[in-house]
């Protein structure tokens, strides 16, 4: 798997969503959503509650399938009806809003589960990685704590190191920072900079405009399930072309979240 | 637990209590007189008023008389050793197939279908009709086959109806709790490449088993006491020796003996369970709401 990462450079199509449409009963939540990311990209994406950017990223990771459209991996459509999911899982990570940490484990077992039963690890072998990772993301004395004796970012810190024990190559990053309180926002926007000083290709929903902005190489608004304008941070944000995304930037700007 | 409060509290009382605290003492001095009265009152009126009943002398003769009881009570502790080996050997299957059905039910695979029909029309069967009409049913007709020893044995057929009956009450209790487990919890195990097995076996069941304890502990304090349905197809268990006692002395203190002997196990379990479910209030809920 980090063969594959070594060997792929940079502004090579890692992701590639085409015309995908997603309904939920009568519900149509994604309209036929066009998006390239390529390796090491970050892209963050921005828009109401409820215009589909949780959806887009449950579907990239195949937790929802595609009522049409195809996703590819690395040039191949995983999004095949019939496909066997669990692959392809591997290989990307995700990290939702309410963390969903396993209550029942230790940060150390949380981290650990999936290297071991899903990779075949040793024991051994997967907790001393995990502990590297812990270390490396300030939580290693935080790993045989339960979640729920860990601060909100703690275990979202906690819950972005279990996606990176598997070495994903896409990690989808779900409103990662929505449940914190702000003043823990911080410390795991710390994590997903690190991320991206190491190269990592990353899709992000996020309300965080701010830090959209700071780390993102494109950013995509999206609107009733269609993406209305999509382009660098500084001119999305400075010059929005389209009406629907000045709306929603103003909105945004009134509430003091910009 | 209120040990230190008082230190950072502002403006203790002379007493080294908070305003809070001397309030809830008040209180609960107010609640321990009132129920001391309460039960006083009430055991009085049961010593006055129920040996006042016309027929109390024949009653008291017939379900209280010490000879008997002194008489029967080992007897009834020996056939009691019975029950509760059907209870021991019975839990464990009941528990096991329980499970085994409530997964079954929980999966998707087309192939599976016919087990998963299977499980819905068990349980919807075996809950369906009393305990005692299976008893009756198994526990005479599948040795009216004609089987050899050790196949026709009535205790092994009555234990047959009680697991049979009882794995459909606790696969429902397995199933409330794998379907109470949030679906945010199965998306971070699918996501992080584990299958359905192995979401289900590391994710789910560990968190459902603790939410499930206290309903089956339950069951269990059901099951110690439908033990004694299997004294209708033969065994002589406690309530059989009971009904053998008191065809002897012409007298029903050996159901009473039976009843204080059944009380003696169910009671502890029962609090067993209370205390559980206490516990499990505790944890979920930081602090009770008045």
């Amino acid at each position: 798997m980090s063969a594959r990462r070594a060997t792929a450079g940079r502004g090579e199509a890692k992701l590639t969503v085409e015309a995908v449409h997603k309904s939920f009963g009568d519900v149509v939540v994604l309209r036929g959503i066009d998006l390239t990311v390529a390796t090491s990209e970050v892209i963050s994406l921005i828009g109401a509650s409820g215009s589909g950017k949780s959806t887009l990223l449950r579907c990239i990771n195949l937790l929802e399938p595609v009522d049409d459209g195809r996703i590819l991996l690395d040039g191949v459509d995983v999004s095949v009806p019939g496909t066997d999911p669990t692959p392809v899982r591997r290989r990307i990570g995700m990290v939702f809003q309410t963390y969903n940490l396993f209550p029942h484990m230790s940060v150390l077992e949380n981290v650990t589960l999936a290297p071991r039963k899903v990779l075949g690890r040793p024991k051994k072998e997967a907790e001393r990685a995990a502990l590297a990772l812990l270390e490396r993301f300030g939580l290693a004395d935080k790993a045989t704590s339960y979640p729920d004796r860990c601060s909100g970012g703690q275990q979202q810190r906690a819950a972005i190191v279990r996606a990176l024990a598997m070495e994903p190559e896409v990690m989808l990053l779900d409103e990662i920072t929505s449940a914190l309180d702000p003043e823990l926002v911080g410390e795991v926007l710390d994590v997903v900079r690190e991320l991206k000083a190491n190269g990592m290709t990353m899709l992000l929903a996020t309300h965080e405009m701010a830090f959209a902005r700071e780390i993102s190489d494109r950013v995509c608004f999206l609107d009733a399930g269609r993406i209305v304008e999509e382009g660098p941070p500084a001119q999305l944000f400075d010059q929005p072309q389209h009406a629907r995304t000045q709306q929603f930037l103003h909105r945004v700007i009134d509430s003091g979240r910009l | 637990m209120v040990t230190g409060a008082g230190a950072s509290a502002p403006a203790p009382a002379a007493s080294g209590l908070t305003r809070r605290q001397q309030f809830e003492r008040r209180q609960r001095r107010r609640s321990t007189l009132i129920a001391a009265l309460s039960m006083t009152l009430t055991v009085v009126a049961l010593v006055v008023l129920v040996p006042r009943a016309p027929r109390w002398d024949r009653v008291k003769a017939s379900f209280f008389d010490a000879e008997v009881f002194r008489d029967s009570f080992p007897r009834l502790l020996d056939a009691f050793v019975l029950d509760i080996k059907i209870f021991l050997w019975s839990a464990p299957c009941i528990l096991v197939i329980g499970l085994a059905l409530a997964v079954t039910r929980n999966t998707r695979s087309p192939a599976l279908f016919p087990l998963r029909a299977f499980g819905a029309l068990y349980t919807d069967v075996m809950r369906g009709v009393p305990v005692i009409l299976w008893m009756y049913l198994i526990g005479f007709g599948v040795p009216g086959l004609g089987l050899e020893r050790p196949w026709n044995s009535p205790l092994l057929w009555g234990s047959v109806a009680l697991v049979m009956t009882y794995s459909a009450y606790v696969a429902e209790v397995f199933r409330a709790g794998i379907d109470s487990i949030h679906e945010s919890q199965r998306a971070a195990a699918r996501s992080l490449g584990l299958t359905t097995t192995q979401t289900m076996r590391h994710v789910v069941l560990p968190q459902a088993v603790r939410r499930m304890v206290p309903p089956l502990m339950n069951d269990l304090v059901s099951l110690q006491k439908d033990v004694a349905l299997v004294s209708l197809i033969g065994p002589i268990e406690i309530l059989r020796q009971a009904g053998i006692d008191k065809a002897k002395f012409a007298n029903f203190t050996p159901y009473v003996a039976a009843a204080l002997i059944f009380l003696a196990v169910t009671i502890p379990l029962t609090r067993f369970t209370d205390h559980l479910l206490a516990r499990d209030r505790r944890r979920t809920s930081a602090s009770a709401v008045r």
